[in-house]
């Protein structure tokens, strides 16, 4: 599908409002067709994939907001793997990385980057 | 080697202690020793006697056995009192005509209580308490009369009244002094005593000095005082003190103190050297000594004097701390600031019954003493302080005041003490000591430390004490023992359930700004969850409630493997009606859902996608179903058998009675999952054995079963009451859930909670039962809060729009999860497996 468009796309989508996720919790948006979780923690707004790579589900956007030693992170719901939401890193297991997301924020309304961040991401 | 013959007189506590001690010393072998006893058993706990009346046995209270004895080539004369003593010819003379050598002599005769001499003393109903014999004694009049009182308010008389509460008589205490435990607390002190005494029903009569005791037919009948007054009784018991029994060495003309006991030395020695006396007979520096503690010292003293040591005697250490009728009250060092110079800081709390007393060193810089009465948790650590004489912190009343919130720990930990400062002063074992055997032995848990340097083994007041040692030597060797909650919060669910409730908090966010630090994480949010809702009832997706809840909670339904969800709506006991069933079958058809009935008398309807969740629930609800919470660590189902309406054995209705805990415990959240039965006979076909708390029927009403489990540990729920009714079996029920619910860890369900309590289920009746923590109305308040508060969360959530936004599964799309993908097995549909579906996804997947 993104083959066949015609006119460049922006590459920035708007896919909520900012009070659309409460803090502390997550949501998932479908970005280009992929599944993009989008999590606001205190302060900060951060998108990495849907993606579980332990369980194969898409259900990271659903997991428990937190941090670890300071780190951001969310926990799966499945087996309670977490993900560094800045990195993607699992911290639980070095070698599993998900893809993560530019996200900002304009005018109230969230915006996700249509694409992943360069860079590796391993699945279980 | 000819063997040298050694006497002992007395086989109480220190008796039995110090032949303990010589044949450990491995020094037994060098002596023919024989012990006498006038009781007709060995020695027994005599500090815990009281604990006779709450069905310990005497074999459960005996400290000594016939067969250890015989290995260690010990002789005992049971029921044999030692007669007299014939210091030229060196020998002993028994009441049963025995005469033994000896080569060495040790009394340990004890001491008797004193009754003082108040005409009338011989009436029948008059007795003494230090024996088991006493004790049987007392209880066989008891069981006749209806009210006792005891005369002396000290430590012992308190012990008296105790016992007399628990056979369940009207219970009063009479003392001459104008406060209760002179010795050991101070004026402010006893009025806290005497008031949370008096609040448990027994009558305190102080300042009354008992001229007469009347009787009727040789029978006690009334105390008369010298002011005039009196008191009705059908019972008296004689706790004024005690007296050192010394006629043996009177008769032998030892030389004996002033106001009686035998005179030793610091190694134990009496005016004669081979004779030698230790425990409550023994007088040393002036005065006798009525504790358990200073007996034990004496008794190591003598076996080292025996056996060519030189151990001596120092100042003894006449600290206490007891449990009195329920009410915590220590006593240690300089308690009453006789010290010149020392100051006096002080702490009470007349609502919560509490005072707390500290004496410090004119500079303000040591510990001398102090007395705590009603709250004693700081006990042994204060003790230390004393005995180390580490320099206090600055201001020394933050030590004995309510701790504020997020202050510091006021007490230097355990770690500002000398490594030789004691730490059991009951066992005399030193900080150093256990240290070193934590770390050589590996030791990990408080009973492996006990059990390796005989600390705590006592009166048990250093076991927190020993538990922060451990701590910390496991921490040093690089092992976790800590349980608090996660890294956000040092401290346990315990405590925070106890914080939430007292400080009215309401948030996770005020409980983390408070209490915490950091953000959260997926351990301590879900357990604050938990804690919030069985103390407030809010909803749990309340804004401020959502993002604790684990997913199942925050969708109100159970995710499965693929992310989809199932939903279990509440089936009460099990009873449901066709057209509930119709409405389920139509609904899941509706759907598309996968069927299936649960383990637990219910149906289980999966693969409902996150955005369907809210239409399914709008049917089941309309169809007269509520919120099964099966997603909750929650009540989920009370199971029942068809019971006496139907079945030919049943003789309760056990369906009804199921459907009737159901409804009120639905929705109670809980450390973990709840799972109940009720069958309505002994056949048990509910299997009521294997819940968490289970009910079988019997003729006259209910056996109630606590903290079974089924899964990956099975376990039988333990009998905790029988033939209650329905009003007693609910009122029970209610005080065990909340005291399961407020003091159990993080997902630790009832089984393995009950097998961390210390007592067990004897423990749990006297608190759930008896009261006795005082805190049954309390539980009672809680649980009716929580069932008048009772809503069923999905109806309450349909009619929330805000909440309702939250299910779907993208919010920038109405789409369903292309994930989702189903496949037909036996006419129903299940998941894809990933390899059925990999190829269908992996666009989505980078």
């Amino acid at each position: 599908m993104r083959a066949l468009a015609l006119a460049p796309e922006p590459p920035w989508e708007d896919v909520c409002a900012l009070d659309d996720i409460l803090p502390g919790t997550g949501v998932c948006a479908l970005v280009a067709g992929r599944q993009v979780a989008i999590v606001r923690t205190g302060l900060a707004l951060y998108a990495i994939g849907n993606f579980d790579p332990f369980s194969k589900a898409f259900v990271l956007s659903r997991g428990i907001v937190g941090d670890r030693g300071g780190i951001p992170k969310i926990a799966s719901p499945i087996f309670k793997q977490s993900f560094d939401l800045r990195t993607g890193q699992c911290l639980d297991d070095s070698r599993v990385r998900v893809p993560t997301y530019e996200v900002r924020v304009e005018r109230g309304r969230v915006l996700v980057h249509r694409e992943p961040r360069p860079g590796e991401h391993h699945g279980a | 080697m000819t063997k040298r013959d050694l006497v002992v007189i007395g086989n109480g506590m220190v008796g039995h202690r110090f032949l303990d001690l010589l044949v450990e010393s491995g020094h037994g072998d060098c002596w023919n020793i024989v012990t006498f006893s006038e009781e007709p058993r060995l020695a027994y706990d005599r500090v815990n006697l009281t604990s006779f009346l709450g069905g310990k046995t005497a074999s459960e209270l005996s400290l000594a056995s016939p067969g250890r004895y015989r290995d260690a080539g010990v002789t005992v004369h049971v029921g044999d009192r030692a007669a007299s003593i014939d210091r030229r010819r060196r020998q002993v003379t028994s009441e049963h005509g025995r005469s033994v050598p000896y080569h060495a002599l040790v009394l340990a005769t004890g001491s008797a209580p004193l009754v003082p001499a108040i005409p009338g003393r011989e009436a029948q109903g008059c007795f003494v308490y230090r024996t088991i014999e006493d004790l049987e004694a007392i209880r066989a009049w008891a069981a006749r009369v209806q009210t006792g009182a005891v005369i002396g308010g000290g430590l012992l008389g308190l012990e008296a009244a105790h016992a007399l509460t628990r056979m369940g008589l009207g219970t009063h205490v009479v003392e001459f002094a104008p406060r209760l435990m002179s010795m050991q607390i101070d004026e402010g002190g006893g009025e806290i005593l005497r008031a949370k005494i008096e609040a448990l029903g027994v009558s305190v009569h102080t300042g009354k000095h008992t001229t007469q005791i009347v009787s009727e037919d040789g029978r006690v009948s009334e105390l008369r005082f010298a002011d005039g007054g009196g008191l009705v009784t059908e019972m008296v018991v004689f706790s004024a003190g005690i007296s050192a029994r010394d006629e043996l060495a009177r008769d032998c003309g030892l030389e004996i103190g002033e106001r009686g006991g035998v005179v030793i030395d610091d190694r134990c020695r009496t005016s004669d050297p081979d004779i030698l006396a230790i425990g409550e007979c023994a007088h040393f520096r002036g005065r006798t000594y009525g504790l358990v503690g200073p007996g034990y010292q004496m008794a190591r003293t003598a076996v080292s004097t025996l056996t060519g040591g030189d151990d001596r005697l120092g100042a003894f250490d006449m600290s206490t701390k007891l449990k009195l009728l329920g009410v915590d009250v220590a006593s240690f060092g300089d308690a009453h600031a006789t010290r010149p110079g020392s100051r006096v800081v002080s702490f009470t709390d007349s609502v919560a019954g509490i005072y707390k007393k500290l004496v410090v060193s004119a500079d303000r810089q040591r510990l001398l003493g102090g007395v705590l009465v009603g709250e004693a948790s700081s006990y042994a650590q204060l003790l230390s302080l004393t005995q180390a004489q580490v320099a206090l912190p600055p201001h020394p009343e933050q030590l004995i005041l309510p701790r504020m919130e997020g202050g510091a720990p006021p007490l230097p930990g355990v770690d500002a003490l000398p490594e030789a400062s004691t730490i059991c002063t009951c066992q005399n074992v030193a900080k150093g000591t256990i240290c070193r055997a934590i770390c050589d032995r590996q030791l990990d848990s408080v009973a492996g430390v006990k059990s390796a340097t005989g600390a705590g083994t006592g009166c048990g007041s250093c076991a927190p004490l020993l538990g922060e040692l451990l701590a910390r030597e496991m921490k040093r060797a690089g092992k976790a023992v800590t349980n608090h909650l996660c890294e956000h919060f040092s401290r346990t669910r315990q405590e925070l359930h106890h914080l939430v409730r007292v400080q009215g908090i309401r948030s996770f966010d005020e409980l983390i700004a408070r209490h915490g630090r950091g953000s959260g994480c997926e351990i301590c949010k879900p357990a604050a969850a938990s804690i919030l809702a069985s103390t407030w009832n809010e909803h749990v997706l309340d804004d401020r409630h959502v993002g604790l809840q684990d997913t199942n909670d925050r969708f109100l339904a159970n995710i499965q493997r693929d992310g989809s969800y199932s939903v279990v709506p509440r089936v009460p006991g099990g009873e449901i009606t066709p057209e509930q069933l119709v409405a389920l079958g139509r609904t899941a058809r509706r759907f598309g859902l996968y069927s299936k009935i649960t383990g637990a008398q219910r149906v289980d309807l999966f693969g409902a996608r996150l955005e369907q969740l809210p239409a399914i629930w709008r049917e089941l609800i309309a169809a007269g179903f509520e919120s099964g919470h099966a997603y909750g660590k929650a009540l989920r189902t009370v199971k029942s058998c068809v019971g006496s309406t139907w079945c030919r054995f049943g003789v309760q209705d056990s369906v009804s009675t199921a459907i009737r805990l159901e409804n009120r415990y639905k929705g109670l959240r809980a450390p973990h999952k709840l799972k109940s039965a009720v069958s309505g006979c002994a056949r048990e076909c509910a299997e009521a054995q294997g819940k968490d708390f289970g009910v079988i029927a019997t003729e006259k009403g209910y056996n109630l079963y606590l903290c079974g489990n089924g899964g990956m540990k099975p376990q039988h729920a333990q009998l905790f009451a029988t033939d209650l009714d329905e009003e007693t079996l609910v009122r029970y029920l209610d005080r065990f859930l909340m005291f399961y619910v407020r003091t159990a860890d993080r997902l630790q369900r009832t089984a393995a909670w009950f097998n961390n309590l210390e007592g067990g289920i004897e423990y749990l009746r006297q608190v759930l039962i008896e009261d006795s923590l005082g805190i049954c109305a309390e539980l009672e308040a809680d649980m009716a809060r929580i069932v008048e508060s009772y809503r069923c969360e999905w109806t309450a959530t349909l009619e929330d729009p805000a909440k309702l936004a939250r299910f779907r599964t993208f919010v920038n799309s109405p789409e369903p999860d292309p994930s989702l993908i189903r496949v037909k097995q036996r006419a129903q549909a299940r998941p894809a497996t990933w390899s059925e579906k990999a190829h269908l996804v992996e666009e989505a997947v980078p």
